[in-house]
């Protein structure tokens, strides 16, 4: 059993995510994880699939997808992975502004010097305002008031807004 | 839920000035946010404003509330009338609250909403579906209590966060709650 890391990247049209997961049933593959959403018009798909099937003969089942030259399909296999544990404490961040160059790096950047690990980002562009909401683990002894002031200082130099949230999951 | 029948009776006759439709700003727009200042809800410029935000929201198609700072006014000021909205169970018509505060919040419920300074973006947001607000009516300046549920609650608390510069933006339950709007009213 391997762990193959497949993307499609492209123009949209419907029907990619059919043709490709119907070719990776034929194969035998099983879907693990996955994203599949559209960037500004484009789709993008990255997912994770278990099986027997070999990098070269998946790569060759994917050709047709990308025979017009308008879709990119990559194949490559990757090593098993157990996700760890998470014992930090979860948090979602959103920062907004006008849209300007540095915005991601300069709050990812105060989040991984305390530690804290991103776990899902995703931004959008919508006219001039620039949104980033990211999901972050944090250690259990992580300093949250210093982390939010840093986020703080930082997103007021670029002229932007963040607010730090704690996430609340309610086992039923 | 016992409906403040004073908040119910209020219309916007009681401002006894005409509303102009002004231009609703856009984020990132700074006055969105910054804090409002807190209003003297007698005072004739709050009572122009507020007939202002009344017109505006009325020519603004799907509008169930609009806060000062969207039309470029950084005062604790909201119109709010949810009245026809699908999802509404409790409401009061139309009213205008100043400096509206949030008493008592429970039942917390998420669900998609927009906003009409965040135009293009629809975001999941967990909101308080029971709520106690409370809020002093323009002209006569009177303070009241409104008890509401559901959509009303939920448009309650997202206009005074507007009035405390906090979009919706700011609360999304995660990283795939903020979505590129499908449809546009």
């Amino acid at each position: 059993m391997t762990i193959h890391a497949i993307t499609v990247l492209g123009h949209d049209r419907p029907g990619i995510i059919a043709d490709t997961t119907a070719r990776l049933a034929g194969l035998g593959l099983n879907l693990e994880d996955s994203t599949m959403t559209r960037l500004r018009g484009h789709f993008a798909m990255t997912l994770l699939c278990a099986g027997e099937a070999t990098t070269e003969a998946i790569r060759a089942d994917l050709e047709p997808i990308a025979s017009d030259g308008t879709l990119t399909v990559t194949v490559y296999e990757l090593p098993e992975e157990q996700a760890a544990a998470g014992a930090g404490r979860l948090f979602v961040l959103s920062v907004h502004g006008g849209d300007r160059p540095g915005i991601v790096s300069t709050v990812t950047a105060e989040i991984a010097a305390a530690g804290g690990n991103i776990t899902d980002l995703t931004t959008r562009l919508s006219g001039d305002l620039y949104v980033v909401v990211a999901e972050l683990e944090l250690p259990a002894d992580a300093d949250v008031a210093a982390l939010e002031s840093a986020i703080e200082r930082a997103t007021q130099e670029l002229g932007v807004d963040a607010s730090l949230r704690p996430i609340e999951a309610d086992d039923l | 839920m016992s409906v403040n029948e004073r908040v119910l009776a209020w219309t916007e006759a009681e401002l006894g000035v005409e509303g102009k439709v002004l231009d609703v700003v856009r984020a990132p727009a700074q006055v969105l946010s910054v804090p409002g200042e807190d209003v003297d809800p007698t005072a004739p410029e709050t009572v122009q404003l507020a007939a202002d935000l009344i017109a505006t929201m009325r020519v603004s198609p799907g509008c169930v509330g609009l806060a000062a700072d969207q039309v470029g006014v950084s005062a604790r000021v909201f119109c709010v009338d949810v009245s026809t909205h699908v999802k509404t169970k409790t409401h009061h018509g139309t009213y205008v609250l100043c400096n509206a505060e949030v008493v008592e919040a429970s039942r917390n419920e998420k669900a998609r909403e927009g906003c009409m300074s965040v135009p293009d973006l629809t975001g999941d947001v967990k909101r308080a579906s029971r709520l106690k607000v409370r809020g002093q009516l323009p002209v006569t300046g009177e303070t009241v209590e409104i008890v509401t549920d559901a959509f009303e609650a939920r448009c309650l608390q997202h206009e005074i966060d507007h009035t405390d510069g906090l979009l919706f933006i700011d609360r999304v339950a995660g990283a795939h709650a903020l979505h590129q709007r499908q449809t546009y009213l």
